[in-house]
This record gives C-alpha cells, structure tokens and sequence, in this order.
C-alpha cells in the first residue's frame, strides 16, 4: 500500500517535472528567438540608433573668403572677435563669485550678470554660458592674465565680417547677415546658428565662392551630452579670396571729396571710374552709404528706420539703381545718332536764336539770345540745346534710341550686381504699348536733350562715356578680377596691362561707329572742359611735371526733377538755390581722360546738385587722382599678389 | 562488501560534516563561480575598467555566499525539515517589521537596515516558502491533498507573505513567489483544476483586497501598474536597452567597449539592466553562453530533484529550481522588452548584497538536498526509521 502509494506520487513527479521542465524550456526558447531578433535581425536598425545616441556631428564653419581690392588691398575681411564664457561646472558651484571677480577686469552690467545667473541656472552644469562678447583685444589679455584665478573661465574666438571701407564701398560690397528661412537649400552651413550669409552686393552674387565649404566634427556624447571624445575632424575649405577691379584708393578718395564738397543733407551722389578698354570699375561709390556691421548683428530698429527713412535713399545703390534722366549728358549720343543717319554734318552750322518754336509750342534754350549759328563739336562744347531740337527733330525718337542702345543708355549692363535698374530709353512703339498713345514731335526735342522719358542709371553713363573714349568699343563694366585662387587669376595678375587698348582693340568688338563721328564729338567734349565750355571747372590742375599737360574731356548735364511751370519759367531763370534740396535739378557730369591717350571714363550724379557744374567739380578732383595713380597701367606683377596676408586659420568651434 | 555499511549510514543520515562535504557537487559550484565570473567582469567593465565602486565588493559578497552555500548545505536535511515553519515565521515576522520600521529606496519599503547589512526580507522568504511547502507536502499521498481543504494551509503560507510583499509595494517578488509556490503545488500533485479555480478566486479577490489597502500603498501600486506616469522613465529605458542589445549584434562590441553602457544611455546597468551590457559587449554569442550556464544549472536543479529519494527534498529542489528559473528568465525577458519592467535581478550577475547572498542560500538549500538525497525521512520529518 505505502509502496504502491510512493510509486504512484513518483510518477506523478516524473511527469509534472517533464511539463514544468517543458514549459521551462519554451520560455528559455522564447528567449533565445527574442534575442536572435534583436541582435540578428534587427541589428543593424538598432547600430544605427546607437550611433545616433552617441555620435553627435558638429558644422565646422569655413572661414569666408576676404574681398580685395585689385592690389589686394582689404576690402571685406574676416575680424578676430573674442568672447567669454563661462563653465559653471569648473567654478567649483561658485558662479557668482567667478562673475565677481570678472567684473572687475571687464565691464559687466548688472543686466548681463542677471542674464548669466538665469542661464547658468537653465542649463547643464557642463554648458559653457557666454558672458559677454566683442572683447577687445586688451580685455581679452586681462582676463587671460588673470586666469589662474578665474575656474571655469574660457575665452573663445569667433570670426566675423569687417570692412575696412566703412560705408565708402558699403553699397558696392553688400554686408552679411543671418540666414533666412529662404535662404535655406539644403547645406548644412546654412542651419549653423549664427552663420552669415552675404545679402547683398558682392557679398551676396559671390556668396558661393565667399562662403567655402564646412568642415565637419563627429564627437561622442554620453547621455548627459557631454563630450567624451572627438572622433573624427574633416576640416572645411574656406572661402575663396575675390579680387575686386576696384581701386581702394581712388574709391575712398571719391568717398572723401564728395564729402568735402556738399553738405552733409546734401550727400546724395554717385560716382563711378571705369577702364575705358577692360571696363573695370576702379570705382564705385554711391553715397550715402552706411555702416555695413550693423547689418552682420541686425540692425537696431532706430537704425532701421533712420536708413530706410533717409531722403536720401542710403539703401540704394546710385550707381545701378538710380535713374536719372541725363539731361546734356545725353547730347553725345543724339549727336551721333545724327552723323551715323547722316541727318545733318560736323561743320553745317544750326541757328541758335535762344529758342525753337514747333507747332504752337516753343523750346527755349539755356543761353537767353541763343548762341547764334553753331556746329557740332561747339554745340557740345557749349551745350547748345537749340541745336539738338533740330538734330532731335530730324531724328525722330526712334532713331536716337538705336544710338543710345549701341551706347549702352536704357539697356543692363550685365555688371551682374543685384538690383540693377534698366532705365528707360523710350521708342515710338514703346509709347505706344504703354501709353496707348502716338508719339509727339514735340517729345522728339525733350528727347534730343535728354529729358522727357529718357533715364539711365550712372554705370550706363559711365559706359556710355567709355564707349566714346575708347572710339567705339562695346567695353562692359566688370567688377570681379578673378578669384585669387584659381589659375585664372595667376594669369589676369601677371598680365602685362601696358597694352591693354591695343588687346581690346583686337578682342572686344566694335560699334560700327566711323572714327571721324567720334572725334568730333570728343573735340566737343575737350572743348566744354577746355575751350571756354560749360564744364571749364573740370579743368585739370595736374601739379606732376610728366602729366601737367594731360586734359580731360567731359560734358556736363543738369536736369530738372520737377516740372518747371511755364509761368514760371516766363519770369525768368528759376534760381537753384532759392529753391529747396528736393526741388532742385539734378547735376551730371561725364568725362574721360587722359584726353591725348584716354584710359579713364568717369561718371557723377548728384542728386538735386543743381548743375552740372558742380558735379565737374567732384569729377576733376577724382580724375586727377586717378591719373596720378594710373592703376590701369600698372603692371599687377604675381609679387605684388603674394604679398597680401594669407587667410586666418579656421574658427575654432565654440566649446 | 565494506560500501554497503557506508551506504546505509548514508541513508540514515548519519554523515559526519566532513563526509557531507565531499558528498557536495563541485561541479555545480564550478559553473555558479563560471557565472559569477562573467558578472565580475561585466561590473568591471561598468566601472570603466575599475574593481570599485562594484566588482571588488561583490567578489567579497561571493566569498562570504559560498561559505553560506556550504554551510547551508551539510545542515541536516531533516532539521530544516522541521524547523520549516518557524523559518517561515520568523521570515514573516520581518516581513510585518519592514512595513513597520523599514527604510523606504526606490519609492518602495523593501529593507530592514540591521546596520551591517541592508536585509530584504522578501528576498529570504523565497527560500522560505519552498520548504514550508515542501515540509507540508512531504508524506502526503494524492488522495491525502484531493480534498479541497487540504489546500487551505498551504494557501494561506503563500499569500500572507505575498499580500505582505505587495503592499511595499514589491508586486514583482510577490508574483515570483506566488510562482515558485505554485510550482511547488503543482509537483506535489496538486489537481489542475484547483490552480484554475484558485486562479480565478484571487483575480476575484482583487477589488476587495485593494479596500484594504492604505491610500499610499494604493499609491505604491498604482505607480508600478503605470510607468507611463513618467514617460522618460522606463519606456526611455526599454528603448535604450534594445538598442543596447540590437547594436551589440551577433558577436557584440567588444570587452569595455559597449557605447550604450559606456556613456550612459543605459540605466542601471550595474543592476537590473546588467544582461543587456553583457549582451552589448559580447554579442549574442556571449548572450546565449550565458544562458547555456543558466540553463545547466537547471539540469542539476532537476537531476538533483530526480535523484532525491524523499518526497521533502524533491519539492524542494523543484521550488528552489523553478525560483532560480523564474530569476533569470524574468530579469533576461524584461531587459529585452518581452515583459514590463520589474525589478528583478539577474542571478549571479547583477551588483547587490541580498539578492546574491539569497541567491547563495537558495544554492545552498539545493545542495543540502543533494547532499541529503538519499537520507531516509519520516513522514513528519521526525530522525527515525522507517
């Protein structure tokens, strides 16, 4: 029985331990299968988040490019900025302390430590808080001195945009500023917090070469977001350095003698130097300018607003999106226009009796009594305007505008700047499309003086003038020499530019215009600056012996802003200067010179200048100095190229 | 001839301490050291390559455990026998004093500090119940434990320490002992039908008990049932945790060299989440190495239970077998997501006092019955004859 009774309970043991040790078995099995799945199959998602818990990837920002000008002088540069942080973790839990003892090397306002303190108390303890930035190079050595005594105190360098010109070349370099939402296409550089972009001048149309390529930094991070160590560094390229054609001394000296010359209200004015053969702009100044850094931090709003609310349009660069009508400027190209339609001679003479009466309407002439019978090259000289009525009379609009589109008036010119403004060289069929009217013979005469429809931008003068100078040339204005990396600009450095007129002369082509048209009209231009005409005030003054003798050309122009009523004008000449700054007429004036072998064209626009006069003025001074310097003439030996500083070193990431 | 002399004083019980010492299993203690090893060096490597804060001092733990596995192992089996109740006993005494005086870690009340060394009660009382159990069972035929009421006493050994466990609120050592109890019962021959009924019985009970329960042990129990309640918490650690396992791949990552581990993303990683290391740095591989020594410890846990002569020491073997089996399973099936997050260690392997001196105990009640198999018991665990 007690046998029988054990046998059965042995039994019973044995098999319920088969069960148990089966069931047993099966979870054990479950977790080998759960094992295989998550170490086999799955693998390599889960490798993949692992990398991405511990592998952080930080941009390298490249250094930008530097802007030179064509002697590689600084134009736009990166500046070394420092700053301080703070690691409260290193201050041994004593921030306050650390911050007290920093502020007594640096100035600290009590907003900035109140800033501190929050932030050190938002953020890890390892996170290093900046405490204040821009530090001078001497701040900067003072708390460095001082560092035994500062736990947790680092000092960091960033780069950051400068531009040595101030707001001289502010219009034609552009600034940086922060990244826009839709600036974003896809490089990480871009998403950099702080990272600047160029966005405007030409910051902003060599934005890609300026900018480089990011470097990139793979660091592991423990789960607190701590660095625990770099793993790999892949440096970035930085920006190519861009060789402007600018003349950093002839732009700053136009800078300054505007400045010298008007009032500070009355600075509205561009400028520009071009070369006649290669169309490299020497300078390029429209003024007012304003302070490009404001612009790499944003801009104040009191800042914003006094810019943008300026009379004086600060924002807008003069030289390619101001329009103006030419006024006598313009007179060159109606002239042209009538010896190419062989619609009058250079020697048959135009009566001149102070005014032209067409229909019941009549034209006066500046010169009260007129200036009698004249020719061609003494109505330029003395800016007849009765003898263009009758030129532009013979002409018709359409005509004259075949001329000034050869010439470059009313048309881009591709300089590639952003913002450029076409102007507006008016035709019949323009009129038609866009008025729905028919074109007046009175309008041809505005036209012939340049008024009426007719405005250009200063660069389309400046070519314009060059094309006059160089005999008829299709020159184009260009700004960028070449990027002083590649072998492009080895070349264009050691090009010998001594015979540069004879290169063009074979290489860029011609307008057609016969050489005897041409002459005329610069006899006409020498004569308004030389032989006793309207622009005589841009009679060169040139002190060096060796150049004593070289002249300058030019013509004059003055244009009204506001229509002048006819009873008015029935009284007798208005007075510029009774009027007020925004009333007054604009003051032209485009010359070339040497006038015996030209190189340089130049063009001025002031704004409400009242006349011509005052813009020969400015132009005299800035081609004098453009003559003594001759920068088209000098050789740009490879030499002179090695000498410019090599580019920084790369920022160093913040810590 | 000379042996069976020998042998029969075996079977009465009679071995003098040396005899039982060359009667323990050797082998088994060398894969237990196998598998301490390898928590060794995984706490060795969770320090970054340092003895201290954790390999050292579990080493020392180790020690002291095989000294309590082999003394615990040539006690006399019928001893433990009958002094099983008063073990029970004085186990639930310390059960009543942790909810009394306890220290409260871990939002829990788990530990009695006798202050040279943090006791965990709950831990003790799974050794406890087994030979309560099994001291119950013991002579008991089938037809003795068909009636119904048979089952009383034993249900009542189980769930006042379980109740007692819950409201800590430990709900994960609870279930490990409600578990191991009910694989005690159900070698003894214990009807299926009963576990059911007895099964749907508590569920019902479940909503009563809980009227019972103060409001801040409700609170306790709320919080476990609810991780969710902190978001970053366990589910972050889970998450982790895969891909701890996942990125280790087949053959892992190399000795000290786990990332996840290294650098923090995996919590507890010298505790609970220990397995996952050790699968990090070595791999599925490593993974199933491990496991194949749990497993063979199993094997001699049922071999042990087979070989036993008496009814007493084949329950307990069995309950002691299904509590290692429940540990490791546990443990190795959460970090690996198939089951919530409960706190269980990992045997042998994970860094804590309790569990690894416990642990050495439950080892040291298996070896006793081995040592013991073949000792002839009375029905009540009386030294006399059959």
């Amino acid at each position: 029985m007690m046998l029988s009774r054990d046998g059965d309970w042995a039994k019973m043991f044995t098999r319920r331990a088969m069960v148990l040790g089966g069931a047993q078995g099966a979870l054990i099995s479950a977790l080998v299968g759960r094992m295989y799945y998550l170490q086999v199959i799955e693998s390599e998602r889960y490798k993949v988040l692992a990398d991405g818990n511990r592998i952080s990837v930080q941009i390298l920002p490249p250094p930008r490019g530097r802007i030179l000008d064509r002697f590689g002088q600084p134009l736009a540069t990166n500046k070394q900025q420092f700053r301080v942080l703070i690691n409260p973790e290193q201050t041994n839990n004593r921030v306050l302390d650390t911050l007290n003892s920093l502020s007594s090397l640096i100035e600290l306002a009590d907003y900035e430590r109140e800033r501190v303190r929050k932030e050190v108390g938002r953020h890890r303890s390892f996170v290093p808080i900046t405490v204040k930035e821009n530090l001078s190079w001497e701040e900067m050595a003072r708390i460095q001195v001082n560092a035994p005594d500062l736990p947790g105190v680092i000092i960091d360098e960033a780069l950051t945009r400068n531009y040595p010109l101030k707001e001289d070349a502010a219009h034609l370099l552009g600034y940086v500023s922060s990244v826009d939402k839709a600036d974003l296409n896809g490089d990480p550089l871009l998403q950099l917090p702080g990272f600047r972009i160029g966005k405007a001048g030409i910051e902003k149309i060599q934005d890609t070469i300026l900018r480089g390529n990011g470097g990139s930094r793979q660091v592991e991070v423990n789960a607190y977001g701590r660095e625990v160590r770099e793993l790999e560094r892949r440096e970035g390229e930085p920006g190519e350095d861009l060789l402007l054609t600018i003349d950093e001394r002839i732009q700053t000296f136009a800078g300054d003698t505007i400045a010298s010359h008007l009032p500070v209200e009355e600075q509205s004015v561009s400028l520009n130097v071009m070369d006649i053969y290669t169309g490299e702009m020497l300078a390029m100044v429209s003024t007012p300018g304003f302070d490009p850094h404001i612009f790499s931090r944003a801009p104040t709003p009191q800042e914003w607003k006094e810019l943008s609310t300026d009379p004086r349009s600060a924002l807008t660069n003069k030289s390619i999106a101001g329009r103006y009508s030419p006024g006598s400027t313009f007179k060159m190209c109606v002239a042209l226009a009538g010896l190419e339609n062989n619609v009058i001679q250079p020697d048959q003479p135009v009566h001149c009796g102070g005014h032209t009466t067409l229909g019941s309407n009549t034209w006066y002439c500046w010169k009260k009594g007129g200036h009698g019978s004249i020719d061609m090259a003494n109505a330029i000289t003395n800016s007849c305007d009765c003898y263009f009525y009758e030129v532009a009379r013979r002409l018709g609009v359409d005509r004259i505008a075949a001329m000034a589109k050869k010439l470059s008036l009313g048309e881009l010119t591709g300089i590639g700047l952003p913002g450029e403004q076409r102007g507006l060289m008016p035709t019949e069929a323009w009129k038609k499309a866009a008025r729905g009217e028919a074109w007046m013979q009175g309008e041809n005469l505005n036209v012939g003086i340049g008024q009426g429809q007719v405005n250009v931008t200063p660069l389309q003068l400046v070519t314009y003038v060059a094309r006059i100078a160089n005999g008829g040339l299709m020159v184009k204005p260009t700004l960028v020499r070449a990027h002083a990396t590649t072998a492009v600009a080895a070349a264009a450095i050691a090009r010998d530019n001594a015979d540069a007129a004879a290169a063009a002369m074979t290489t860029i082509p011609s307008l057609g215009i016969p050489q005897a048209h041409m002459a005329v009209i610069q006899r006409g231009m020498f004569g308004a600056v030389n032989g006793g005409g309207t622009a005589a005030r841009a009679a060169l003054q040139i002190k060096d012996p060796e150049k004593k003798d070289w002249k300058m050309a030019g013509k004059t122009g003055s244009a009204q802003t506001h229509r002048v009523k006819r009873s008015i004008r029935a009284l007798g000449e208005v007075k510029q200067e009774t009027l007020p700054w925004g009333l007054r007429d604009n003051a032209l004036f485009v010359g070339f010179g040497p006038y015996h072998a030209p190189r340089y064209a130049i063009s001025c626009v002031i704004e409400h200048g009242k006349a011509g006069a005052f813009a020969a003025q400015i132009v005299k001074d800035v081609m004098e100095e453009t003559l003594r310097l001759d920068p088209s003439r000098k050789p740009r030996v490879e030499d002179q190229v090695a000498a410019i500083t090599p580019a920084p070193t790369p920022a160093k990431n913040p810590s | 001839m000379s042996d069976i002399g020998f042998s029969s004083r075996l079977r009465r019980g009679d071995m003098i301490a040396p005899e039982k010492v060359f009667q323990v299993s050797w082998s088994l203690i060398f894969w237990l050291v196998c598998i301490f090893a390898f928590g060794f060096a995984t706490l060795y490597s969770a320090a970054n390559g340092k003895l201290m804060p954790w390999a050292e001092p579990q080493l020392a733990r180790f020690i002291i455990g095989l000294g309590l596995l082999l003394g615990v192992a040539v006690i006399d089996i019928r001893f433990l026998m009958r002094y099983a109740y008063v073990i029970w006993v004085l186990v639930l005494v310390l059960l009543i004093g942790v909810e009394l005086r306890g220290v409260i870690g871990g939002g829990a009340r788990r530990w009695i500090d006798l202050g040279f060394i943090n006791l965990q009660p709950s831990e003790l009382m799974k050794p406890a119940i087994v030979l309560a159990l099994a001291r119950y069972f013991h002579g008991r035929g089938l037809e003795e434990i068909s009636s119904p009421f048979s089952l009383l006493v034993p249900l009542g050994l189980i769930l006042v320490p379980a109740a007692l466990i819950v409201v800590q609120p430990d709900l994960g050592t609870a279930l490990v002992i409600i578990m191991t109890a009910a694989a005690v019962l159900f070698m003894a021959g214990v009807r299926l039908w009963k576990f059911i009924a007895v099964g749907a019985a508590g569920l019902a009970a479940v909503p009563i008990a809980w009227t019972f329960l103060h409001d801040y042990q409700k609170d306790r129990i709320r919080t476990f049932l609810d991780p969710e309640r902190d978001p970053l918490g366990t589910g972050y650690h889970i998450l982790q945790s895969k891909i701890a396992l996942g990125s280790g791949g087949v053959f892992g990552k190399g000795f000290m060299q786990g990332t996840q581990s290294r650098l923090s993303f995996l919590p507890e990683r010298q505790t609970d989440f220990i397995f996952t290391m050790f699968a990090e740095e070595h791999g599925m591989v490593g993974g199933l190495v491990l496991l194949g020594l749990y497993v063979l410890v199993l094997i001699y846990g049922y071999a042990i239970a087979f070989r036993c002569r008496h009814q007493f020491g084949r329950l307990v073997a069995m309950g002691i077998t299904t509590t290692f089996f429940l540990y490791f399973f546990i443990n190795i099936a959460m970090v690996t997501g198939l089951i919530p997050v409960v706190g269980v260690p990992l045997p042998l392997i994970s860094y804590g006092g309790t569990a690894l001196l416990t642990l050495m105990l439950c080892m040291g009640v298996l070896m006793n019955v081995w040592v013991h198999r073949d000792v002839q018991m009375a029905s009540r665990g009386s030294f006399g004859y059959f």
